[in-house]
């Protein structure tokens, strides 16, 4: 198809803090040195800050080096974490806090910002139009563009205006290409572009496998009697059996307003597991549900985050391009923050980029790899690599004490690396052979529904468009997954996309609700016969997160 | 001939809107804002007419805050040539709105005003009739189709209870569209590259020729009971005998 065309000096997919702070450092770079440089981002959110979800805590310093002046430029990051707690959860009515000499020190909070990422995002987003940065909000980076030799040389928008068949509607407008000297990927945990271009590029060649969790966070206005500013919880054990890993997190933002969710690690066994289950039980917990009692509750949302660490990182840098933030999995699973990484992978890449102009035409971005391995996301992963696989080995407790141990008195400097060589989509065991779980039904107080949830994630998708939740193989679902697992789709899906109906004879199909979906990409990641291709929608569809 | 179409920011569609906790209005800090649905499918319109050639040039107006611009660089991007944002900080009940606009009116002279029936957020639908009311235009409301027909006349078809209802108007006049009307294009990329410099100005609410105090008094805002859960019922017969409990049979 002949499309149109426009050039940028650097495209960037993904305004999320990685993509703008590379937006970011290399206009000001450029600016220093007196270049002219475009920069433009592509986002697929209807607008910046739309599909962005995290906890969140912040670590300031990323922040500082790219704005020192983050106060006076009323950058939302207003809240300090101001007390902590770790408490380990022995069943639905007693938790166990930790002494403060017994929490590890990837998990000591104070001096950091308890955040809305989403805000801070659309700050960022204004920072970076101020300096000149093209935004192009409700655009989906649909595929790549290759150059001649087989670089990257860009991107193309997805297409808008095809009907359920893909057949084009009035109105049609055909994406266009993006192109760039460099592109830089920022797409947030497994982009599907990501995932394209370590296939092509060998990214993960000596690598481990990455590593997942599915995150589920709510936002709720509490009693302004409850709520305390600056006050971080975090929790292990119920309701999870030893067998999974995961945990709860709770924090007081301003405004009467608490932030909490729940993780699931995506290399859980029981095919019965259901993440969002396990999130609304878990806020039943004596420890949490006075203090939502008489609150309301405001926002809903899900994405996948990556804990593989340092033994899952891919190469960043090939022909034409480099892979950011959450899209190379920057995240610090012992930390459990990752923002200021993907702030400093931007950072990062635009020293790069700007180094590769002044190197002359056609230079590669082959550098960012040592300064990436000099860089304290580096060091801090390195520091970090042997807890996660402790924790999925060992469990909460004696994985917990080996966590504190290795941090605390070691700073990692064991001369061993724990490895998980297994993917999370290969893990899972028969349904047979696993035991169902009794969840309890929603209160509609504390604990709903899915939909009523899904309703709360301002998720919309034009009606009648291709599915972008694409199957390999149509009959999978329903001769494997099913007999095997019981369609785990249905279970670790956040927004109810996936439905094994049966009609009135018995037969059964699997329905894609396609429009339910929050862009998690947990199908992606977690389907056993990784059958599952998310690509991306219409250009704006998903969620509206509002502060998330 | 010029059109003039008067755009609303509001909060979008999708969004699901909190009542503030006092109960003066709905949260909008880390909201989605958008042209009201109404008010886009006025541009898209007034593209089109411009685009058949019967108008050179469509004008975008919006009142309210500083961030309006970014929904009037939306309409630039679809295809408006030039934008005018009259910065008002208060909230702009239709009678301020419809001065503003009949100020306007006399000073860009349009052939033709166009802009939603009402906006979501107030529901009002009010501006238009009182912008035509206080220039002593013709007007049609509820516009599911518009056509050109030459020699200064227009013909509106509306959606009324009975059905289709056809007009015939002349011109200057000031038409609401509806839903109907038309689907609103896709933007493009380089569209909104080329909005970036089109033509926006600035003026203060102040500087235009109106007084206006506030009629309407917002007493308080407050979100709907929440529907009480249904009943699920085994028969036919027991749905009969619980509408019949029920008084509604």
């Amino acid at each position: 198809m002949e499309r149109e065309s426009v050039a940028f000096d650097v495209a960037i997919v993904g305004a999320g803090p990685a993509g703008l702070a590379a937006a970011i450092k290399i206009k000001q770079l450029a600016g220093e040195r007196g270049l002219d440089v475009s920069v433009c981002v592509l986002e697929k959110g209807s607008e910046v800050g739309a599909h962005i979800l995290s906890g969140a805590l912040l670590e300031i310093k990323a922040l500082e080096a790219l704005f020192p002046a983050w106060r006076d430029l009323q950058a939302p990051v207003g809240v300090t974490v101001a007390e902590e707690e770790l408490c380990y959860l022995a069943g639905s009515q007693h938790a166990v806090k930790f002494p403060d000499f017994a929490v590890p020190k990837p998990l000591r909070n104070h001096g950091h910002y308890v955040v809305s990422l989403a805000n801070l995002c659309r700050w960022l987003g204004k920072q970076a139009e101020g300096l000149g940065v093209d935004i192009f909000a409700g655009f989906a980076a649909d595929s790549l563009l290759y150059r001649e030799d087989g670089g990257i040389a860009g991107v193309v928008t997805g297409d808008m205006g095809l009907d359920k068949q893909g057949r084009q509607k009035p109105g049609f407008q055909a994406g266009i290409e993006v192109r760039a000297k460099y592109t830089l990927f920022a797409e947030g945990c497994h982009g599907h572009l990501g995932k394209q271009l370590t296939e092509r590029y060998c990214l993960r060649e000596g690598a481990d496998p990455q590593h997942y969790g599915i995150g589920i966070k709510e936002v709720w206005k509490i009693d302004a009697a409850k709520h305390r500013p600056g006050n971080v919880l975090h929790t292990f054990g119920w309701p999870l059996d030893g067998s999974s890993e995961g945990g709860g997190f709770l924090y007081h933002l301003d405004g009467q307003q608490v932030a909490l969710g729940f993780i699931v690690g995506l290399n859980y066994a029981n095919p019965h597991l259901n993440p969002y289950q396990e999130m609304q039980r878990w806020k039943l917990h004596a420890k949490i549900k006075p203090l939502l009692e008489g609150g309301t509750r405001l926002a809903y949302g899900a994405r996948a985050l990556n804990k593989g660490g340092w033994q899952s990182l891919p190469r960043m840098s090939f022909p034409g391009g480099l892979l950011l933030g959450c899209d190379a999995g920057l995240l610090n699973p012992a930390k459990l923050r990752g923002i200021h990484n993907a702030l400093r992978s931007g950072m990062l890449a635009a020293e790069t980029v700007l180094e590769s102009f002044a190197a002359g035409d056609g230079a590669e971005l082959d550098n960012f790899e040592q300064k990436f391995r000099a860089s304290p996301i580096y060091s801090e992963l390195y520091q970090a690599r042997n807890v996660a696989p402790a924790l999925s080995k060992w469990g909460p407790l004696l994985g917990g004490a080996f966590f504190w141990l290795d941090q605390n008195l070691l700073a990692g400097r064991l001369p061993f690396t724990l490895r998980k060589p297994r993917a999370d989509h290969a893990v899972l065991k028969a349904a047979a052979a696993c035991p169902p779980i009794d969840y309890p039904c929603p209160d509609g107080k504390i604990s709903f529904d899915l939909m009523a949830s899904v309703a709360l994630s301002n998720t919309h998708h034009e009606a009648d468009q291709p599915c972008h939740l694409q199957l390999r193989d149509a009959d999978v679902p329903l001769a494997v997954n099913w007999p095997q697992y019981a369609e785990p789709a249905q279970r670790y899906c956040p927004a109810k996309v996936y439905e094994v109906v049966a009609d009135a004879n018995g037969n059964r199909g699997l329905v894609i609700n396609a429009q339910n979906c929050v862009h998690c990409k947990t199908c992606d990641i977690k389907d056993p016969a990784q059958n599952i291709d998310w690509r991306p929608p219409e250009g704006g569809g998903g969620p509206n997160y509002t502060n998330m | 001939m010029k059109i003039l179409v008067a755009v609303k920011r509001v909060v979008d569609y999708n969004v699901q809107l909190h009542v503030k906790s006092d109960g003066s209005g709905v949260e909008t800090d880390g909201v989605k804002m958008s042209i009201n649905p109404f008010d886009e499918i006025a541009v898209e319109e007034a593209i089109r007419i411009k685009e058949a050639g019967h108008a050179d040039e469509v004008l975008v107006v919006s009142i309210g805050s500083d961030a309006c611009q970014e929904q009037l660089r939306a309409a630039l991007a679809m295809g408006a040539d030039r934008a005018l944002l009259v910065k008002c900080d208060r909230d702009v009940q239709p009678l301020l709105a419809a001065k503003a606009l009949q100020a306007l009116v006399g000073q860009e002279r349009p052939q033709l005003v166009l802009m939603g029936k009402q906006a979501i957020d107030d529901d009002a639908c009010q501006t238009p009739q009182m912008l035509a009311g206080l220039l002593d235009w013709p007007q049609a409301t509820f516009a599911s189709r518009i056509v050109i027909a030459g020699a200064g006349k227009v013909e509106v078809t509306r959606e009324v209870d009975a059905g289709l209802e056809t007009l015939s108007l002349d011109l200057p006049t000031v038409i609401s569209t509806d839903l109907r009307l038309n689907e609103p294009r896709y933007i493009k990329i380089p569209q909104i590259m080329k909005a970036k410099s089109k033509p926006l100005q600035m003026l203060d609410l102040a500087d235009l020729p109106i007084t206006e105090t506030p009629l309407l008094n917002i007493v308080t805002t407050s979100a709907p009971e929440p529907r009480p859960a249904g009943v699920r019922v085994g028969s036919v017969a027991e749905l009969v005998d619980a509408l019949k409990e029920k008084g509604v049979l």
